[in-house]
């Protein structure tokens, strides 16, 4: 038990680091596709091909550029997160009410403000919500970090496949479904209290 | 002032704005008005460049509008949009400081303001400043959006339809609120609404539109006693028969034509009868050429008449008379004059036309004011 802790903490840290990346990335993305038209199919359809690459697929050719170690396992997270975070991200800026971006316009805000603080502010309950599917999928999709040498709960597992014991493959795995629930608990709770004070009408 | 020149705008097949030319003069309550869909929001959006027009072109101060940077010409412009906007996700006072923060007024500045246009409106600062718009009633939404449109005292104002949710109490304060701040603060502002009430009651100007074309613009004095157009009278409706009331209403409108007249010969027995039947105590006596001669009561004949005596004999002439194209105010004073309660109204031959009691005169001015009742 005492040399699982570091574990769960590594595999914390890895999804962790992968999600703020995705996050800033996929906020980013989504504003662009917003705000340019035509980009958003390139972009939205980009992502979602990404998603569609089996996992060990990516890690095989993101290994062969980021080589082995956490690197490669995170930048593989990062790009699996882009999928939901750009997308909430595009169609909650996308569905704020035009009256209220029409508001927003005769008030005198320019585009970059109108972003600040009126569009970003009223989609972020529904680009939280893809954070979150982010994350809570990440947590699992880290344990294959193992295949190329990266470390977290993947380890406990895969000596467990190979020594054939239960137990070990246990270890491993209990504490990524617990961390995925809890996760997903608090950030449902953070998610209740956006709705609350954001909603439209 | 605002200045329209020939502008249009057309969304595919369709054209919204038809070559609208017209002018806003500095200081002026302008009301648009006109059934839904006429263009009323597309004019409106054209001042603040939410609209580009096709073509033409708007003026502000002199100025084309479209070399204005947009967004500073916002700024300068207050807009209360016609789904109210208010931004959800801030409060009251970050809602009306909006504005002011975009132009960069520090806090020492924008705040007293907030607090002042809430007093305004009688909603204090304590209790509402900080409530999120979801908090606040509709009618209260709507005082907030129009107060955020004022918060930087723009010299001019757009406001489309920012009444329309309210009931009629809460109404008829905001736009007296409204005018009054308009009066004081010498603010050009341009107003948009459905209601012809509210048109007549706010309006220096109103400009009458229908399918992207001004059909009239006028006083509202003017429009109502000149509409240039069939759909601006039905517009009006009742107002306008409520304005002809004192104006264009003669004593031919109010009369009953059904009275009882006898020839000044006829005999007194046979007129009481005649007044029983008909359930009057009175009637019109004429002379032998049909013309007016006076009137006789029940009470005259009954007192003082012997049977086989003629009517003539009984005869008043106290009872007031007016010309069939006597006006309303006249008509209305002798009725209130009469002693016997009525008037006698006389075509040009001095030939009798009718009468009017003040039943005749209620349900006359009834008609003018609600439309046709039942009779
Ligand atoms: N973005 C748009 N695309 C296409 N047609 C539009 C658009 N905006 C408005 N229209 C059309 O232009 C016409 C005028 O619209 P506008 O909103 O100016 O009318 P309005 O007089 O304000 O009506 P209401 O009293 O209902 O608010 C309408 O027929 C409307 O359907
Ligand atoms: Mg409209």
């Amino acid at each position: 038990m005492s040399n699982l802790m570091p574990l769960i903490l590594e595999h914390l840290m890895i999804v962790l680091i992968a999600a703020s990346i995705s996050v800033v990335i996929g906020v980013v993305l989504g504003i662009l596709s917003y705000w340019m038209n035509y980009l958003d199919k390139a972009i939205l359809w980009t992502a979602e091909i990404i998603q569609t690459i089996p996992n060990l697929a990516l890690l095989a050719i993101l290994m062969i550029l980021f080589g082995l170690g956490n690197v490669t396992i995170i930048a593989a997270l990062v790009l699996y997160a882009l999928l939901p975070i750009v997308r909430n991200t595009y169609i909650g800026l996308k569905s704020v009410p035009i009256y209220l971006k029409d508001a927003a316009r005769g008030m005198g805000m320019s585009k970059l403000q109108r972003l600040m603080k009126v569009e970003l502010p009223l989609s972020f309950p529904l680009i939280f919500s893809g954070i979150k599917i982010a994350v809570v999928n990440s947590l699992s999709i880290a344990v294959m970090g193992v295949l190329i040498g990266a470390g977290g709960l993947g380890y406990p597992i895969y000596r467990g496949i190979q020594t054939n014991s239960m137990e070990r493959i246990l270890i491993g795995a209990i504490p990524v479904v617990l961390m995925a629930l809890l996760l997903d608990y608090l950030m449902t709770k953070v998610e209740k209290r956006l709705v609350h004070k954001g909603s439209v009408n | 002032m605002i200045k329209f020149e020939n502008v249009s705008k057309s969304y595919g097949e369709s054209k919204v704005l038809k070559g609208l030319s017209f002018q806003i003069k500095q200081g002026d309550f302008v009301v648009l008005i006109g059934p839904s869909g006429c263009g009323k929001t597309t004019t409106l959006k054209t001042i603040n460049r939410l609209i580009q027009p096709d073509s033409g072109k708007i003026l502000i101060d002199g100025k084309d509008s479209a070399q204005l940077n947009p967004v500073e010409l916002r700024r300068s412009i207050g807009y209360v949009i016609q789904q109210i906007g208010l931004f959800p996700n801030m409060t009251v006072e970050e809602n009306i400081a909006v504005v002011p923060k975009l132009l960069n007024y520090p806090k020492e500045k924008w705040q007293p303001i907030v607090k002042e246009l809430l007093t305004l409106v009688g909603m204090p600062y304590e209790e509402n400043a900080h409530k999120y718009p979801s908090e606040l009633s509709g009618g209260q939404q709507q005082r907030i959006g129009v107060l955020r449109a004022l918060a930087a005292s723009p010299p001019i104002v757009l406001m489309d339809e920012p009444f329309g949710a309210l009931d009629p109490i809460t109404r008829e304060s905001l736009q007296e609120e409204v005018r009054r701040i308009q009066k004081k603060l010498k603010k050009t502002i341009v107003f948009v609404t459905h209601d012809m009430d509210e048109a007549l009651k706010m309006a220096d100007v109103i400009v009458f539109m229908s399918g992207g074309k001004i059909l009239q613009m006028a006083s509202p004095e003017e429009m109502l006693q000149h509409p240039a157009d069939p759909l601006i009278s039905e517009f009006m409706g009742k107002h306008r028969s409520a304005l002809s009331v004192n104006a264009a209403m003669s004593a031919a409108e109010f009369m009953k034509t059904r009275v009882l007249k006898a020839a000044r010969s006829m005999q007194t027995l046979q007129s009481i009868e005649l007044m029983r039947n008909r359930d009057v105590n009175s009637m019109i006596v004429l002379n032998d050429d049909d013309t007016y001669a006076g009137t006789v009561s029940l009470d005259t004949i009954k007192s003082h008449g012997k049977a086989g005596r003629a009517i003539g004999e009984f005869m008043e002439t106290t009872v007031p008379t007016v010309n069939l194209k006597e006006d309303a105010r006249d008509t209305f004073e002798k009725l209130y004059t009469s002693p016997a309660g009525y008037v006698v109204v006389l075509n040009d031959d001095m030939t009798v036309a009718g009468l009017i009691t003040k039943t005749s005169m209620a349900k006359a001015m009834g008609d003018a004011l609600w439309g046709e009742m039942i009779s």
